[in-house]
């Protein structure tokens, strides 16, 4: 059997260089100046790209979020995604996880892909929830932490990261892959990418029109903080201190 | 409130942060029952103070690990109204996937609980962080090293269930990790070099100082990405691992951002840099302005002098 698509779901997030600034208790987006592709991501794009050129996949881009996302499947575009899919939200943390995986499934599922690559956690969320929710909801075999991946027909062999080293998995399509960092980074686009990528049509729907009923979310934020000020530590000159920076590490922080 | 706890487990016994899980459940009010996943661990689990009940959950599928077949498997056995695991690659699978079968929400990656139930967790990769009410029943994945571990002492029954699923995820192959040295990710104590540190082989001055206190060994991108004899699985960082150590020890490490990103919720940080204006002096509770070539020889001898 061969397979009828490969589903790359996309996440915008900011810049991994932004500042991220809160004001009135949330978390300022009008401050953040550069939107990217989530890092791992970006990984998983990178090999589903590769599986592409090598057997002829169709590749479609997913993502859900507000209107400035489209901009991010443009660049998907220009690297070689076949088609855009774009689930329009516009405040996606109003959202609980079980929504958003309802969203990304039903998206899936309209693509008529059967094969599913993601980050093995987003770097706004940095939950990791996604993928093996989306996995159940499709009912498709789920495989997290995974670095490398090769096809044959409809069986997949991958790379994974576990507590003692890597394994090599086999698995079978309805797969869902959440990668780690992997073996090469995104390609840059071309002109000729660039230029095809603005044409591209981008199919944008409402999560109604997917027939998503989205109830209510069963987790509502209190609150964002920048992280805790740690009181201004001590600095000293020269390998000389060295000997003051142990003694206190035993007798004012106890940690050794 | 009845908390099902799911045990991590490493190979033959109980990682520490389970525990902990247990500790978390009891500060805001829970009865921890634990669930083994493979039977692995139990009379210890057992013995942790605040434990009621221990399920052995024995099973085929879980002599690897496939975690929709290991989801599957537990979710029949799991009861109440939360259920609680560790933030560890397995456990946030496991988790999401019991959470999506329960079609319950699930957050990761908890640092504090509070009653109501409250959940603060860092977002944005530690560059803020989020306070939010989930209503239950939910599940919660816990950071390691973030709660106070219950104690012992504890006497709960364990009983044994058989339960298994289909494994869809076939191992291959294990390729076991080239070095014996603990993983950053495990570890209490970490000592991290970065491209300052010159050339990988002097990152055998980071083991030696490693092996005196107990630590992990650690890396910053730039290092993993220069030499093929760092691997990634040393990497501390956004697109690394995060890590909340007792000491973290950064030699040779700027602090960019990404890497402040995966530890600068460790409990106590040391910089060893040349460089007064390196960035990673902001958030180093102890920094020593020095080169490694000075200072590591020097924190040898004291280390074993304690
Ligand atoms: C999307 C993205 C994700 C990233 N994710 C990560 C991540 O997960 N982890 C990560 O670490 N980085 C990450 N980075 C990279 C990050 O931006 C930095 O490039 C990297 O952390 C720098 O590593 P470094 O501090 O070792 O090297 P450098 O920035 O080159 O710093 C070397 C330091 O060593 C000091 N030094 C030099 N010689 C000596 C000496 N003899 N003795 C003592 N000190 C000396 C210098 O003063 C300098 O401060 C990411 C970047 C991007 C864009
Ligand atoms: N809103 C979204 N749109 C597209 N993909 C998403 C979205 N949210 C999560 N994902 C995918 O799921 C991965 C894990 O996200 P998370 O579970 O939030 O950590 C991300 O790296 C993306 O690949």
């Amino acid at each position: 059997m061969v397979l009828r698509g490969i589903a790359v779901l996309m996440k915008q997030v900011p810049d991994t260089t932004a500042k991220i600034t809160v004001s009135g208790g949330r978390v300022d987006e009008s401050a953040i100046s550069k939107w990217s592709f989530s890092p791992y991501d970006e990984y998983a794009l990178e090999s589903a790209l590769q599986i592409k050129e090598a057997g002829g996949v169709d590749l479609i881009a997913v993502t859900c979020g507000p209107a400035r996302a489209a901009k991010m499947l443009t660049d998907a575009a220009a690297v070689g995604a076949d088609a855009l899919v774009h689930v329009l939200v516009e405040d996606l943390s109003a959202l609980d996880s079980t929504q958003v995986q309802a969203i990304l499934a039903a998206a899936v599922k309209h693509t008529g892909a059967d094969v599913v690559f993601c980050g093995k956690q987003a770097a706004d969320t940095n939950a990791g929830s996604t993928g093996p929710g989306v996995a159940h909801l499709l009912g498709a075999s789920c495989v997290t932490m995974v670095s490398e991946i090769a096809v044959d027909g409809d069986s997949f062999t991958a790379m994974r990261a576990t507590a003692d080293g890597n394994e090599r998995i086999a698995v079978s399509s309805p797969c869902v892959f959440a990668f780690d960092k992997g073996t090469t980074e995104l390609r840059r686009p071309n002109v000729r990418g660039i230029m095809m990528a603005k044409k591209k049509v981008i199919e944008t729907m409402s999560p109604a029109d997917l027939g998503v009923d989205m109830g209510g979310s069963s987790v509502s934020i209190d609150g964002h903080s920048p992280p805790p000020e740690k009181p201004p530590g001590q600095k000293f000159e020269g390998a000389e201190s060295v000997a003051t920076v142990v003694g206190k590490l035993r007798d004012e922080a106890n940690v050794i | 409130m009845d908390i099902t706890v799911i045990a991590e487990t490493t190979g033959d016994g109980l990682h520490p942060v389970t525990a902990q899980l247990v500790g978390a459940a009891s500060s805001i009010g829970g009865t921890s029952t634990v669930l083994c996943p493979g039977g692995v661990g139990a009379a210890e689990a057992a013995s942790i103070a605040g434990v009621t009940k221990v399920i052995s959950v024995k099973g085929d599928c879980f002599s690897s690990f496939d975690g929709g077949a290991w989801a599957e498997a537990l979710n029949s056995v799991a009861g109440g109204d939360v259920i609680m695991a560790a933030a560890s690659p397995s456990g946030r699978e496991i988790a999401a996937t019991m959470a999506a079968m329960r079609e319950i929400p699930i957050v990761q990656d908890a640092t504090a609980l509070g009653p109501g139930i409250s959940v603060t967790r860092p977002i944005y990769s530690g560059k803020a962080i989020e306070t939010s009410t989930i209503s239950t029943p939910c599940v919660i994945t816990l950071r390691a090293n973030a709660f106070d571990a219950a104690g012992g002492g504890g006497n709960a029954d364990v009983s044994t269930v058989n339960r298994s699923a289909d494994v869809a995820v076939a191992v291959r192959e294990a390729i076991a990790k080239a070095s014996e040295r603990l993983d950053v990710a495990e570890a209490d104590i970490i000592i991290s070099g970065g491209r300052g540190m010159g050339d990988p082989a002097n990152f055998s001055h980071l083991n030696e100082v490693a092996d005196i206190i107990g630590a992990a060994v650690g890396a910053s991108r730039a290092a993993v990405d220069t030499w093929d004899e760092i691997p990634h699985s040393m990497q501390v960082g956004q697109t690394g691992k995060t890590v909340t150590p007792r000491l973290y020890i950064a030699v040779g490490i700027s602090g960019a951002i990404q890497h402040l990103a995966g530890m600068r919720t460790s409990k106590y940080i040391v910089a060893i840099n040349k460089d007064p204006d390196a960035p990673i002096f902001g958030v180093a509770d102890y920094g020593i302005v020095a080169t490694w070539e000075e200072a590591l020889p020097a924190l040898k001898a004291e280390l074993r002098k304690l």
